[in-house]
């Protein structure tokens, strides 16, 4: 009796272990996607932090499509061409953020252009 | 000189900014998007049989319909209300109520207090069908045509003025 009763306690134990992982494993992804998402109605947060309705259903949304077998990608695309590139938070490179991407690049190198050539003067005038 | 010139460029500066504050007091506050999107011939379950409906079928002959999104705990709904009713009096256009994250018991009782503009109500229980139309939360009205376009978007409660562009869109 007392064998039976370890029997199915250890295979409940088991399965029950398995079926932790796999939700895990699940969620991880579903909190993976969110944290790259931006959360539009908050102010500074992502997806993830966020327990606003619209965060909320943006997560239920994300388990659906990766239930579907949708990709990493199809997830960004799809909520892209819902609420446009703003709700990720890397924009790629198009011709509205172009300047977004190059005037930093640009900044840092006229900024070193003038450092160098502030402190070329001063060592030849030395 | 110098102390005048001084004196009339910060003049100048505070009526500036003084006319930019006066002009933002009249300006519109609601916002609405630019961009128009398409949206998929989804189905939402209805919100009394729960059958699942397609969005292409909800227009019968009619050329647009109206998907306005609320729910019994927004209280901006209820500010809006007034407008959706009168809005529901305009002949060849269907009213469609999304009802968002809500209890079936409460979405009853404020339809019964009230009243009831919707020709058609869906429901959106989990809140994943209104993103599908690209909304940001409560409440949201879309007007779309047959080919699923949403010619007009109106995020937060519609008003006065809402109601004379609408009537306008779909005369």
């Amino acid at each position: 009796m007392i064998k039976k009763l370890l029997k199915l306690f250890f295979l409940i134990f088991f399965f029950n272990l398995l079926f932790s992982v796999y939700v895990n494993a699940e969620n991880s992804k579903v909190n993976e996607i969110s944290k790259n998402l931006r959360c539009l109605i908050c102010q500074g947060q992502s997806v993830y932090d966020s327990n606003s309705e619209f965060a909320l259903s943006i997560k239920t949304l994300i388990s659906q499509k990766l239930a579907a077998g949708k990709s990493e990608d199809d997830i960004y695309n799809f909520l892209k061409s819902k609420y446009g590139d703003w709700i990720v938070y890397e924009p790629k490179i198009n011709k509205y953020t172009l300047l977004l991407w190059i005037l930093p690049l640009f900044l840092f190198i006229f900024g070193g252009l003038l450092i160098v050539r502030k402190v070329f003067i001063n060592t030849v005038k030395k | 000189m110098k102390i005048k010139i001084s004196f009339i460029l910060i003049f100048l500066t505070i009526i500036f900014i003084l006319s930019i504050f006066f002009k933002t007091l009249f300006e519109d506050k609601s916002y609405i998007p630019k961009k128009i999107n398409k949206i998929e011939n989804i189905s939402i379950e209805d919100f009394h049989s729960g059958e699942d409906l397609k969005l292409k079928e909800l227009f019968g002959s009619n050329k647009y319909i109206i998907i306005n999104i609320w729910a019994s705990w927004c209280v901006p709904c209820r500010q809006e209300h007034q407008y959706i009713k009168n809005i529901s009096k305009i002949p060849n256009l269907k009213i469609i109520g999304l009802n968002y994250k809500d209890k079936k018991y409460n979405a009853e009782k404020f339809l019964e207090e009230l009243g009831n503009p919707y020709d058609i109500i869906l429901k959106d229980i989990n809140g994943t069908k209104s993103i599908f139309l690209g909304a940001y939360g409560v409440p949201e009205t879309f007007i779309i045509n047959r080919e699923l376009n949403i010619l007009k978007k109106y995020i937060g409660p519609i008003n006065s003025e809402n109601e004379i562009e609408i009537r306008k869109i779909v005369r």
